[in-house]
C-alpha cells in the first residue's frame, strides 16, 4: 500500500534511505566526482544550467549526480536552488560578436568574415558505437594553429543589416520583463517570449520547431549563423557607476533568417528568428529560434494556425518542472475525488438498470 | 527571524516574496473568488503537489502558529507528512493533527468535518485555479468571461450534463459563485465539502502555483454551489456509516480488504475518527478491521 493510513512518515524514511542507496550504486566501484560530471558530461552539465536558468557548471553537475543522471530532475533541484538566491542587478547586455568563438558555422554564405569554424561539433561524425571509449584509450591531442591576425567574426545578421536587407532589432527603452518576478500573462511581449523559450524543455521545442518546418505554421527559415564560445558579462554597480566585468560564461547563439515580410509602404526583408542558451546546445539554440519567428505571427499579421505559433499554448507548456510536476502529480493519492465519482457512476449504472427493469426510454429528462 | 534550516529564512522564502504573496492574498481577500496572479516562486517539491499551497502558508505563518497538514483527509498520507515535515524543518513550528488546536490547516482535496472557527486559516492547495478551463482553455477569454461575469458556459455545462444523466456529474471541484460575484474552483474537494464553505468563521485562502494564482474566500462569506431550481444542489450521501467510527453525515473512503468483493466505508478525516473512537463511538468493524487501516485506536 503506498498509502498507507498509517505509517506514512517511516515509509517515506525509509524509501529515501533506498533511494540513496540505489543513487550510490555498486560500492565495490570508484563514486562518480562532481568534476568528471563536469568534465566529461559538458553537454548535460550545459543543459541543466539551461533550463534551470543558472549558470554554474559545478552545481549543476552535482544535481546531475544527485539526481542520477535524470536531467530534468537536476534541473529542477537547480531552479529550487535559484529561487532562494538573492538578486544584486542584472548585467549589461552580451556582446555575442565579440564571443571568443569556438565553434561558427554559417548556411547562408559559403564563406563570411571570420570564416566558418567547425569546432567541437557531432556533426559529421558517423555514428558508431566507439568500443575503443570503451577500453578507455585517451583521444589524440587536439590539432593546433596560430590564431588569425584580425580575429573579428561580426554576426552575419550585422552583414545582412548593413544593405537593410533584414529587419533592424531595435531597443526600447523599456526594462526587460522578468518572468520569474512576474506572473506570467497574455499576449506576452517578445522579452517574456524569449526569457520562457531560453529556459524552455529542449524537447518540447525541439518537437515545435520541427512541426513548423513541415509545414504547421511554416516560416522558411535558414541558419544565418550558429555560434558557441565564451562571452564577458559586464555589471555596472550603482555605487560605481561604470561597468566591471564579471567573468565569462558560454552561451550558443542561433540566429535564423525567415521568410520576408512587407507592405506597400515597407520594401521587402528578412525577419528574425532568435535563440541564447548556456553552454553548448545548438539544437535547443536552433529550435528556439524556430519557435521564436513562429511566435512572432501577430507582429506580421500572419495567420495563427499552428500550435507553434499560439503563445499560450507554447509558453504555459514550456517549462518541464512544471509539467513533469503536474503529469506526475496523478501519483499522488486521488481516492477521495475517486470515490465521488464511483458514487456517482455506480448510482448512474443504478438508475440504468431500475429504466431497463421498467422498460422505459433511457433519456427521459433530455426532453425536457 | 533566526533561520531554522541552515541557509535559508524561516520557513523556506526570503522576506520580500513573503510580502509579495501577502500583497495578493489581501488583494484576494478584498475581491472574494477573484484569481490573483501573483510571481510563484520554484519550490522544493514538485509543481502540483502542493507548491501555490506551501507559499501561501510560508507567507502567513508566524513562530507561533500551529500547523496542520491534511491530504485527502488524512495527516498520514505521504504528501501530507512531507509538507509538515518541511515547515518543521523550515519554521521549527509546531504541528498537530487535532483540528480544533491548528491555527493554520493546510488540505489537498478536503476540508475538515469539524467545523473551523473564527482566527482559523484554511489554505487550499489547487491545481488548476480556473472554474472555466475545461471549458475554455485559453487564458485571456477566461479573464474576460470573469470580467464581465458571463457564466453561461458553465450554467449550458451543467445543464448539459442533466440533459445527458439525469445529474450534475461534476462530483468534485464542483463549481461556486462567491459572494454573489465571482464563479470559483474550490479546489478538487468533494462536492459534498462545498457547504462547509459558505458562510465560514475561517479564512479560506487558496493557492495554485504552478498556474500562479491565489484566490480567498474571507470569513462569513455567502458561498453558493451552481444549481438550478428544478435540479437544487446536492451532496453526496452514504448508506452506512463509519466503519471504524459509526459516524454519519461525513465523507467515508471506500477501502478495498481482498479479492472477493470485501470492503469497508471509513472515515476520510482521520482525525475526526480517530477523536469519535477515543471518545467510545465504535463502528461495525472496530476491532475487525486491518491495523493499517485501523491504526492505534483499534487496539487501545
Amino acid at each position: 500500500m503506498y498509502v498507507a493510513v498509517k505509517g506514512g512518515e517511516q515509509a517515506i524514511d525509509n524509501a529515501h534511505r533506498l533511494l540513496a542507496a540505489k543513487r550510490r550504486g555498486d560500492p565495490a566501484l570508484p563514486d562518480l566526482d562532481v568534476a568528471q560530471i563536469d568534465g566529461q558530461l559538458a553537454l548535460a552539465v550545459a543543459r541543466v544550467m539551461a533550463e534551470g536558468s543558472l549558470y554554474d557548471r559545478s552545481l549543476a553537475a552535482l544535481a546531475i549526480k544527485q539526481a542520477r543522471g535524470d536531467l530534468i530532475e537536476a534541473i529542477f533541484l537547480v531552479r529550487a536552488f535559484r529561487t532562494t538566491l538573492p538578486r544584486f542587478g542584472a548585467c549589461e547586455p552580451v556582446d555575442t560578436g565579440a564571443m571568443a568563438v569556438e565553434r561558427r558555422v554559417s548556411a547562408t554564405f559559403k564563406d563570411l568574415p571570420g570564416g566558418q569554424v567547425l569546432g567541437p561539433t557531432f556533426d559529421y561524425t558517423h555514428r558508431l558505437i566507439d568500443f575503443a571509449l570503451a577500453a578507455g584509450f585517451a583521444p589524440p591531442p587536439p590539432a593546433e594553429a596560430e590564431p588569425e591576425a584580425d580575429g573579428a567574426m561580426p554576426r552575419v545578421t550585422d552583414l545582412l543589416g548593413e544593405e537593410d536587407l533584414i529587419e533592424r532589432e531595435t531597443a526600447d527603452d523599456r526594462p526587460p520583463a522578468d518572468l520569474t518576478r512576474e506572473p506570467l500573462s497574455f499576449p506576452a511581449e517578445r522579452d517574456i517570449r524569449l526569457q520562457n523559450l531560453a529556459r524552455g524543455d529542449e524537447g518540447f521545442l525541439l518537437g515545435l520547431g520541427y512541426s513548423t518546418q513541415r509545414g504547421f505554421g511554416r516560416t522558411h527559415p535558414f541558419v544565418g549563423e550558429v555560434r558557441f564560445g565564451a562571452v564577458e558579462l559586464d555589471f555596472v554597480p550603482e555605487e560605481l557607476g561604470f561597468p566591471v566585468p564579471l567573468g565569462t560564461i558560454e552561451v550558443t547563439e542561433c540566429q535564423m533568417v525567415n521568410q520576408f515580410a512587407g507592405s506597400a509602404e515597407r520594401p521587402p526583408q528578412f525577419t528574425r528568428g532568435y535563440g541564447l542558451v548556456f553552454g553548448q546546445s545548438e539544437r535547443k539554440a536552433m529550435s528556439m529560434a524556430l519557435v521564436d519567428r513562429a511566435l512572432r505571427a501577430r507582429e506580421f499579421g500572419e495567420d495563427v494556425v499552428a500550435p507553434a505559433q499560439d503563445e499560450e499554448f507554447v509558453l504555459s507548456h514550456s517549462d518541464n518542472v512544471q509539467a513533469t510536476g503536474f503529469v506526475e502529480h496523478l501519483k499522488l493519492p486521488h481516492y477521495v475525488d475517486f470515490q465521488a465519482e464511483l458514487e456517482l457512476v455506480r448510482r448512474l449504472r443504478a438508475e440504468h438498470a431500475a429504466r431497463e427493469a421498467d422498460g422505459r426510454p433511457h433519456y427521459e429528462e433530455a426532453a425536457e | 527571524m533566526t533561520p531554522v534550516q541552515d541557509g535559508y529564512n524561516f520557513a523556506y522564502l526570503d522576506e520580500q516574496t513573503k510580502r509579495m504573496i501577502r500583497r495578493a492574498i489581501l488583494k484576494a481577500i478584498a475581491i472574494p473568488g477573484y484569481q490573483v496572479p501573483f510571481a510563484s516562486r520554484e519550490m522544493p517539491m514538485p509543481y502540483g503537489w502542493g507548491t501555490g499551497g506551501v507559499q501561501v502558508t510560508a507567507s502567513i505563518l508566524g513562530p507561533d502558529d500551529v500547523l496542520k497538514v491534511i491530504d485527502q483527509g488524512s495527516d498520514d498520507t505521504t504528501n501530507a507528512v512531507s509538507i509538515r515535515k518541511f515547515f518543521k524543518k523550515t519554521a521549527g513550528v509546531a504541528t498537530t493533527t487535532h483540528t480544533a488546536e491548528a491555527t493554520i490547516v493546510q488540505t489537498r482535496h478536503r476540508i475538515p468535518e469539524e467545523p473551523l472557527g473564527a482566527g482559523q486559516v484554511l489554505v487550499y492547495q489547487v491545481p488548476i485555479p480556473e472554474p472555466l478551463r475545461f471549458l475554455e482553455p485559453r487564458e485571456t477569454e477566461t479573464r474576460t468571461l470573469h470580467a464581465l461575469a458571463e457564466y453561461g458556459l458553465m450554467h449550458v455545462k451543467l445543464y448539459e450534463d442533466i440533459a445527458r444523466h439525469g445529474h450534475v456529474a461534476t462530483t468534485y471541484a464542483y463549481p461556486v459563485e462567491v459572494a454573489g460575484r465571482y464563479v470559483m474552483d474550490p479546489s478538487p474537494t468533494p462536492k459534498f465539502d462545498n457547504p462547509k464553505m459558505h458562510m465560514s468563521a475561517a479564512l479560506q485562502l487558496f493557492g495554485a502555483g504552478r498556474e500562479q494564482r491565489i484566490y480567498a474566500v474571507p470569513p462569513y462569506t455567502p458561498v453558493k454551489s451552481l444549481d438550478f431550481e428544478d435540479h437544487p444542489f446536492r451532496i453526496q450521501t452514504f448508506k452506512d456509516p463509519c466503519a471504524l467510527c459509526a459516524a454519519e453525515g461525513v465523507y467515508l473512503d471506500e477501502v478495498v480488504l481482498d479479492d472477493r468483493g470485501g470492503r469497508m466505508m471509513v472515515c476520510s478525516d482521520t482525525d475526526f475518527c480517530e477523536t469519535r473512537r477515543a471518545a467510545g463511538h465504535r463502528g461495525a468493524m472496530l476491532g475487525t478491521a486491518p491495523a493499517e487501516i485501523a491504526g492505534e485506536a483499534s487496539h487501545g
